[in-house]
């Protein structure tokens, strides 16, 4: 569809107005809507939308400037990349931001703030060793991110003893 | 299997056949799924999202679904391929215009697929014709057992599966139903089913086109709340009770139109049957707005000697990169109307 003001570009945006009951239709490209004064609506970013929401939002704990720049001893993400993305850098930073991130959990899913639902099938019984090889884990990577080779090989090892017995 | 043996034909669940199909087009569950022991991928290196996809790929490659599976390296694929995976719900937008290694795992019948290192590890999906929630979402919890007995997902005994974003944190389920609504639109009610869903915190989405405007009257209804609420709990919501009503309004409004307006009811049908039969050129948008009148004068049986799944193929594979792909070249947008008009002329005159 062509834009009915340059007759040119290709009419991306389309205005429907309603004025005493009489509907009127008007398909202009961006460039002529902007020089009409109109100015585009577009969907607000999920991301964007939880910065908003998690500026606004009442906090018990208001989070200091230290706090805002604590990273992730796993990940290194900060708090306030956080916040400017929405998106985690790691699965520890659930634990790790838990207070601060908590409200925006539970807001954005309607007060629910703990997981009921599938589990996955080898969790019940061996949460224990789950844990336990999550936290191995962790170290692990630690090792690799401080270049400890030795400690990583061994953490490495541990790793492999634990999901051997597992089996 | 290449794609284009599977661009020239409809997907399965496209088909116009299960429960409630006159409205309910289709029906999808995806899960969102990370792996324990691994950052989330907005923090991990090339390498490491490699590491990533080799270990998911063999994974979903090795089970055993009932059908052959095949895998595109997205990273690798053409344009115009990850545009038809795109057009085909195989692939989000997102995936297709990302960066790094990543890839999908298909299903040869389309009702399963797996994307590879998009916004999480693992999202993967099941579709089927009509409203199937119940039965996408057995499928799906079973592929899911099957792959978790070869890897460890990232599980948290309070959130549950943890995702990059915690909006889907929890259960990482989407359920998605695809519905066709041209008489709510005609009567001029469509912002009261916006409403509504908006009021159940659900999001609506356009089927077709791009972004959120729903080109043709079909809209993608889905749940937004993961976290504090079980899978089954939603898709019975969906199933028994939000779904079901959507269905009434709309058959309301088919009613409405055919007690008050028969006449303008038949006059858009029979303007679209006779344009998309005679058309020279037609763009995409004509295409989606005229095949979405046809689609409901044959449902309300106002139109008779086309079917359904003709209407539905000529949906999937008018589409912009369906066309290019299937004709073996790139076209300007000139080419692909008279392209597209060829097409949907020869179906329908062939009935």
């Amino acid at each position: 569809m062509q834009c009915q003001f340059c007759k040119n570009n290709t009419a991306t945006i389309h205005l429907t107005e309603i004025t005493d009951g009489q509907r009127s239709e008007t398909h202009l490209c961006e460039l002529c809507a902007q020089k009409q004064g109109l100015t585009v609506k577009t969907q607000i970013p999920l991301n964007e939308l939880l910065s908003t929401l998690l500026s606004v939002q009442a906090q018990p704990e208001p989070a200091s400037a230290d706090d805002e720049e604590r990273a992730c001893p796993h990940c290194g993400i900060t708090l306030r990349e956080f916040r400017k993305k929405s998106i985690f850098g790691c699965p520890d930073d659930y634990d790790v931001f838990e207070k601060y991130i908590q409200p925006i959990i539970q807001y954005s899913h309607e007060g629910g703030s703990t997981h009921c639902g599938k589990v996955p099938s080898k969790a019940p019984g061996e949460t224990k060793k789950h844990s336990e090889l999550s936290a191995l884990r962790r170290e692990l990577q630690v090792a690799v991110r401080e270049e400890n080779y030795e400690a990583a090989a061994k953490l490495r090892d541990k790793i492999n003893q634990l999901l051997d017995t597992k089996k | 299997m290449k794609l284009n043996e599977i661009s020239s034909r409809t997907s399965e669940w496209f088909g116009g056949s299960g429960p409630l199909a006159d409205v309910v087009v289709s029906s999808r569950v995806r899960l969102a799924r990370n792996l324990a022991g691994f950052q989330f991928l907005s923090r991990c290196s090339s390498p490491q999202k490699t590491q990533i996809l080799e270990k998911l790929k063999a994974a979903v490659m090795s089970l055993d679904l009932g059908d052959e599976v095949f895998y595109i390296g997205i990273d690798k694929a053409a344009v115009l391929d990850k545009d038809v995976l795109v057009e085909r719900h195989l692939i989000s937008r997102q995936h297709a215009h990302a960066k790094g290694p990543r890839g999908v795992v298909i299903a040869n019948g389309e009702f399963f697929t797996a994307m590879i290192n998009e916004e999480d590890h693992l999202r993967m999906q099941v579709f089927k014709a009509g409203l199937q929630l119940r039965e996408c979402w057995e499928q799906i919890s079973k592929i899911d057992d099957m792959i978790e007995q070869k890897i460890d997902y990232a599980f948290h005994p309070r959130y549950g599966y943890l995702t990059a974003c915690p909006t889907n944190v929890g259960t990482g389920i989407r359920v998605s139903v695809m519905l066709h609504l041209p008489a709510l639109r005609m009567t001029g009610q469509i912002e009261k089913f916006f409403a509504a869903a908006k009021s159940m915190n659900l999001a609506v989405r356009g089927l077709f086109g791009e972004g959120t405007e729903a080109v043709g009257d079909f809209y993608q209804l889905s749940n937004q709340v993961t976290l504090g609420v079980s899978e089954v709990e939603i898709v019975d919501e969906f199933t028994d009770s939000t779904i079901p009503k959507i269905v009434e309004y709309e058959n309301l409004a088919r009613d409405q139109l055919l007690v008050k307006q028969p006449e303008m009811l038949d006059d858009k049908t029979s303007r679209a049957i006779g344009l998309l039969k005679n058309a020279r050129l037609i763009s995409s948008q004509e295409a989606l707005f005229l095949l979405s009148h046809l689609r409901m004068g044959v449902n309300m049986k106002r139109i008779t000697g086309v079917s359904i799944p003709v209407i539905n193929e000529l949906f999937m594979l008018t589409q912009p990169a369906h066309l290019q792909l299937n004709s073996g070249k790139r076209l300007e947008p000139a080419g692909r109307d008279r392209l597209r008009a060829e097409i949907i002329r020869s179906r329908l005159n062939q009935n």
